[in-house]
């Protein structure tokens, strides 16, 4: 399974950044063979609704989980459609973060928890 | 001929100024039309005990699929920058608050299996208070573009009549589609420095839009000279002044216009509006 994480930073010791349309870099995670690599959010850039757009990137690297602060509506309909399952109100390290997980610590979201626009 | 009223930020007395403009002309020869283009929060109806006498509905095109015909090629999601469709797996998913109804996704599907629907996005209500006939718009909640609706209150203007406009506060695009086109712009502002900071802003995008603006301070203090600098360094005249006056405040709080509340102003706003249709005609 791939797990993202949604971080400032580009390694396991960078911190979660709980915006998920806008934060800098996700930390990927595959849970099989123990690997990490770091992708750019190029969907912070994005003129539309940003959050739409960085699902798309999380969509074509083929993740399966993911691990966040926030999610709005627009966002949280995407991955759903696309099969993704999401675990908001995380913080701290990547590290860490990754560890509450597979210590099953964290809550799987059932809706958005901000509004539009990370309000 | 067209008046709108503008000021760069909420609550510096904008309805104030086009409420009581429209009561003060209302013996002119000419009919008089106040449009609220302020659809997040049009309010200008509360002073007026107005009767109802149409309404529309304000629409925009978006995309709807049909799943049939869909063959999951990805074109539209690529060509809407807005990034209203999202191609995730073997969904498409559309996201109709965040569409810009460019139309382009529809045009460009291979398969044909977008068709444009209409979504509401606001409504338009004209009432008249004797004979005053007040239009107004307001946005649709949870919709968030507005310059639509502005459009469509401004449609219902006559060019024939003395049409006042409301605008939004600020100035950015729902502003910019209240005040584009209209003969002269009044620009209401406070003197303070967010007063005139707002109002600089305003002017600038006056001068873009290429519309002839004048200048009412609202709640002027005596000896208080920041906007008159400020327009006498831009050649801006000053229209008017409403002192700041709890008699003036209280009356309003509680909906009566200026105009109603003291008849002298009734004199102060046919003047206004003669100023007005002078500099226009020059
Ligand atoms: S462009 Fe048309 S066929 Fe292609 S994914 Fe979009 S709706 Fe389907
Ligand atoms: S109409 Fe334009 S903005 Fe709306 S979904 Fe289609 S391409 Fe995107």
């Amino acid at each position: 399974m791939r797990i993202a994480i949604s971080a400032s930073g580009e390694t396991l010791e960078d911190s979660l950044n709980p915006r998920l349309g806008r934060c800098e870099y996700f930390v990927l995670y595959n849970d099989d063979t123990g690997e990490t690599l770091a992708i750019e959010n190029t969907g912070r850039f994005s003129v539309g609704a940003a959050g739409i757009a960085t699902v798309g990137l999380l969509n074509d690297h083929g993740v399966d989980v993911l691990i966040t602060g926030n999610v709005g509506p627009n966002a949280f309909t995407a991955l759903q459609a696309a099969g993704i399952q999401v675990y908001t109100g995380a913080s701290g390290k990547v590290r860490d973060v990754l560890q509450d997980y597979k210590d099953g610590k964290l809550n799987e979201a059932k809706g958005p928890n901000v509004g539009p626009h990370g309000r | 001929m067209i008046i709108s009223v503008a000021s760069g930020k909420g609550g510096t007395g904008k309805t104030l100024v086009a409420t009581s403009l429209a009561l003060s002309l209302l013996d002119e020869q000419k009919q008089v039309q106040l449009l609220d283009c302020d659809v997040e929060e049009p309010n200008a109806h509360i002073f007026f005990n107005s009767q109802p006498v149409y309404e529309e509905v304000v629409t925009l095109p978006v995309p709807q699929v049909e799943y049939a015909r869909c063959q999951y090629c990805g074109k539209c999601s690529e060509v809407c920058q807005f990034r209203a469709i999202a191609l995730l797996k073997r969904t498409l998913v559309i996201f109709p608050d965040v569409c810009h109804s460019c139309g382009g996704c529809w045009h460009l599907c291979p398969a044909g299996a977008l068709e444009p629907v209409a979504r509401e996005v606001g409504n338009v209500r004209i009432s008249r208070a004797g004979s005053l006939e007040i239009v107004s718009g307001s946005l649709k909640l949870g919709t968030h573009i507005s310059p639509p609706v502005v459009k469509a209150v401004r449609q219902k203007e006559n060019r024939e009549n003395i049409v006042i406009i409301d605008g939004p506060p600020g100035s950015s695009c729902p502003v910019m589609a209240a005040v584009a086109g209209t003969d002269f712009c009044i620009l209401v502002t406070e003197p303070t420095p967010f007063g005139l900071n707002d109002l600089s802003l305003a002017v600038e995008m006056l001068q873009v839009l290429g519309v002839p603006c004048g200048v009412v301070i609202n709640r002027d203090v005596p000896g208080n000279d920041i906007i008159d600098r400020f327009c006498q360094e831009k050649g801006l005249q000053i229209l008017l002044r409403i002192p700041f006056q709890t008699k003036i405040a209280r009356a309003y709080a509680r909906g009566i216009p200026l105009v109603k509340s003291d008849p002298l102003w009734r004199e102060k706003f046919r003047d206004l509006y003669h100023r007005v249709a002078r500099e226009v005609q020059q």
